[in-house]
């Protein structure tokens, strides 16, 4: 008996008895903005606030504070081991940060019971796309590993201002394909109950996103 | 249509097995399905809801026609270079650590899905929602092997709590309204009580609750994929609640089952399908979660990382020409959302896993048209062509419906003694029949209309019509085939008398009326070119 890869292959050439050509798809849509950056900005905004993210405007100075507040007085918060210490708060007797080095294997990275406990992860990101209001996390040393974004509840992004692009073809240029990819429109939501959108399921139920200029 | 091609090899495609069947036809079916009158309520409500978002979030793209025509062009080039893609694709995903499988149906597919599972010691999966797995009924084949399957996605746990069957692509639990899924919960969730109110909000909060501890604890996560990426070996996820990224993200083991249609080209192509998918689906700007991985990713996610490529009759609907487009399917759900008859019959009616216009030429292509259940399917439609309006990927269903309904005539009355027919599973295989009563009315039709002498002839009967309609002059029941159209309507009593017995009697008086009226020229072709132009004149 052949192996299945081999019969399944013979029986798609078998199909194609007709030898159809298909020609290259004419990438005639939108791949390039027109707009102006200070418009593109106002439009993820825009699209970030419709599917229930809160958004923040902050500069490299008022960070620190600003994530401070989100934070609350009291938390004990995840945040990879890349990503720019100086953008967090001095940490408190009852607020702390604690750092997952980037590999679920080193002994000090934080198990999902330990991230399920946390109350909020402070990442950044790779890229947004305004037109769909959609942040790309891809893994890289200030976003960590997939887990510390998604198991606790609470998820504080920052949105470096030249990161943002208008389109997806331009936000795609800029992901490294073969990467963990995550890409997060807004909290967690569902559609499932009378295709009526409602936000909060298994995801971070709260997104504020910081969108640093 | 020839089928002869020069060289072709000897292996022929096979139909597929699994929930593609249905276990009564269209017909019966649809007519139990109408009489639920809530399904029906609910059905038209969610449909309607979204018809309104898709057109809003479509009409925002000034290149949504553009992007249309290119992710129709890109799907044509996966199917005409599939052998390649799918041989690229395996040598990538290896490369970055992952294991590709190739199951030939549904039966392989669930016995490495199971035959994996089984390795890794656990006896417990989380599942994200999949029409492949559906495909394949792979829950109830883990389910035989002592393996629980959880469905973790909302509508999918909706259905699997209320022992139900999913009626809808994208929302499996379209047919229930938020009162009903509230009672289900309140039956089957050890967490919820009376305090549990039908607001869609705290039925996701329940689900989450009831979940949080099978993600945090499942080992082994199953799921489908939305995309496959040759050139780079990266498998992608479309969702929105975030038990997707659970179950891809915390598991040490994950399973993915594909069918070998999803395959793109390139990395670049999934900018179309990633505008094109969420509009069309759930009416979003984007879902709020996708995510894509390739291989392995060493300290991150799943480390024992899987995919089964699946056949299942995909390679007998890429056989035949005129059908395969139907491979194209992104299975977005617009479709189902425009289709009056959907709407009136909802998902269940369609016996098979695709529901609606797509699965009406999808699972009879699959099975073959030769199944006596799904042959029917290529009947439920007006052929408005609503479906072919919204599809993201311009699939012509229409045109693939008219196909497959002279592929069934055909194969009923024994034309198609080609590979088709022999491929089909012989449990559903349909021998030809006797000459039907369409056929001898046909035949006689034909012998009536072909000479106007007969069909004067027979027209003379017309009176006769009228008797039988009686008073309310409408005839509400007829003898044989034909009572299928009276089964539903009344047809209305034939005139006293046809136009062309009329005409008999009165066409020596046309000059004289052409004279009463004022009109211009005399002869038998009045109503010439010039009457057009006045007519089109007039309309300016």
């Amino acid at each position: 008996m052949t192996d299945a890869k081999t019969e399944i292959l013979a029986r798609i050439r078998g199909a194609l008895h007709d030898t159809p050509s298909a020609p290259a798809a004419e990438r005639t849509y939108r791949v390039a903005s027109d707009r102006a950056a200070a418009e593109v900005l106002e439009m993820l905004e825009d699209r970030l606030v419709d599917y229930k993210a809160t958004v923040h405007h902050e500069t490299p100075e008022s960070l620190p504070g600003r994530i401070a507040e989100l934070l609350g007085a009291s938390s004990r918060y995840v945040v990879p081991a890349g990503l720019d210490r100086s953008w967090l708060p001095e940490d408190t007797a009852a607020r702390r940060a604690l750092t997952d080095p980037n590999d679920a294997r080193a002994a000090s990275a934080l198990g999902v019971r330990e991230l399920n406990a946390v109350d909020a992860v402070v990442t950044s990101s790779t890229v947004s796309c305004a037109e769909t209001g959609t942040i790309f996390l891809t893994g890289r040393p200030d976003e960590g590993r997939r887990a510390i974004s998604l198991v606790p509840d609470h998820h504080i992004c920052v949105v470096p201002a030249a990161t943002v692009v208008e389109l997806i073809p331009e936000a795609l240029a800029r992901v490294t394909p073969t990467a963990p990819v995550t890409m997060i429109s807004g909290p967690s939501a569902t559609s499932d109950i009378e295709l009526e959108r409602v936000e909060g399921v298994h995801g971070p139920r709260r997104l504020d996103v910081i969108l640093l200029g | 249509m020839s089928r002869t091609a020069l060289g072709m090899p000897a292996v022929r495609p096979v139909h597929g097995q699994g929930n593609l069947h249905a276990s009564t036809a269209f017909p019966a079916a649809a007519k139990a399905e109408m009489g639920n009158t809530q399904m029906r309520a609910n059905i038209r409500h969610a449909t309607h809801t979204i018809r309104g978002k898709r057109a809003r979030v479509a009409g925002e793209l000034p290149d949504w026609e553009e992007l249309r025509s290119a992710g129709s062009a890109v799907k044509e080039q996966v199917m005409a270079r599939l052998p390649e893609l799918l041989e690229q694709f395996e040598a990538n995903f290896t490369a970055r650590g992952g294991t590709v499988h190739w199951a030939r149906d549904a039966a392989e597919a669930n016995r490495i899905v199971t035959e994996l599972v089984q390795a890794t010691g656990s006896t417990d999966v989380i599942k994200i929602k999949s029409m492949a797995t559906q495909e394949i009924g792979l829950e109830a084949h883990l389910e035989e092997h002592g393996i629980t399957a959880t469905e973790t996605d909302l509508a999918e746990l909706i259905v699997q709590l209320g022992h139900d069957k999913p009626s809808h692509i994208l929302v499996p639990a379209i047919h229930k309204n938020r009162h009903e899924i509230r009672d289900i919960f309140l039956a089957e969730m050890a967490e919820t009580d009376e305090t549990l109110t039908s607001e869609p909000r705290d039925l996701a909060e329940a689900a989450r609750t009831h979940l949080r501890e099978k993600f945090l604890s499942t080992s082994v996560a199953v799921s489908g994929a939305n995309f496959g990426v040759a050139e780079t070996g990266t498998l992608t996820v479309v969702e929105s609640e975030g038990n997707g990224r659970m179950c891809l993200t915390l598991p040490q083991t994950l399973i993915t089952v594909m069918g070998i249609e999803k395959i793109v080209p390139t990395f670049q192509d999934l900018e179309v399908f990633l505008q094109l998918l969420p509009r069309s689906s759930t009416g979003e700007r984007m879902n709020p979660y996708t995510s894509m991985w390739t291989g392995v990713t060493p300290g991150d996610g799943p480390q024992d990382v899987h995919v089964v490529l699946l056949d299942n009759g995909r390679t007998a609907v890429l056989d035949d020409p005129a059908g395969r487009s139907a491979l194209h399917c992104i299975r977005c759900s617009a479709c189902l959302n425009v289709c009056p008859v959907y709407e009136q019959a909802g998902g269940h009616a369609y016996g098979s896993t695709y529901p609606g216009p797509i699965g009406a030429i999808l699972s009879p292509q699959l099975t073959g048209i030769e199944s006596e259940q799904n042959a029917s399917l290529p009947y439920a439609s007006s052929l408005c062509g609503a479906c072919y309006d919204v599809c993201p990927v311009k699939i012509n269903i229409p045109e693939i419906l008219v196909h497959l309904r002279d592929e069934d005539v055909r194969t009923r009355h024994g034309e198609r003694s080609d590979e088709g027919a022999a491929a089909a599973p012989a449990r559903t295989r349909r021998l030809p029949q006797a000459p039907s009563q369409m056929d001898l009315m046909m035949k006689s039709a034909s012998f009536v209309m072909s000479s106007g002498r007969r069909m004067a002839l027979a027209e003379k009967g017309l009176p006769l019509g009228r008797a039988v309609a009686g008073k309310d002059h409408a005839i509400s029941w007829l003898p044989g085939m034909a009572g299928g159209w009276t089964d539903e309507r009344d047809i209305p009593a034939p005139p006293k008398e046809s136009f062309r017995n009329w005409w008999a009697k009165h066409s020596e008086e046309t000059e004289q009326r052409v004279a009463q009226d004022g009109g211009p020229v005399s002869g038998s072709d009045a109503a010439g070119p010039e009457t057009d132009t006045q007519h089109d004149e007039g309309e300016r």
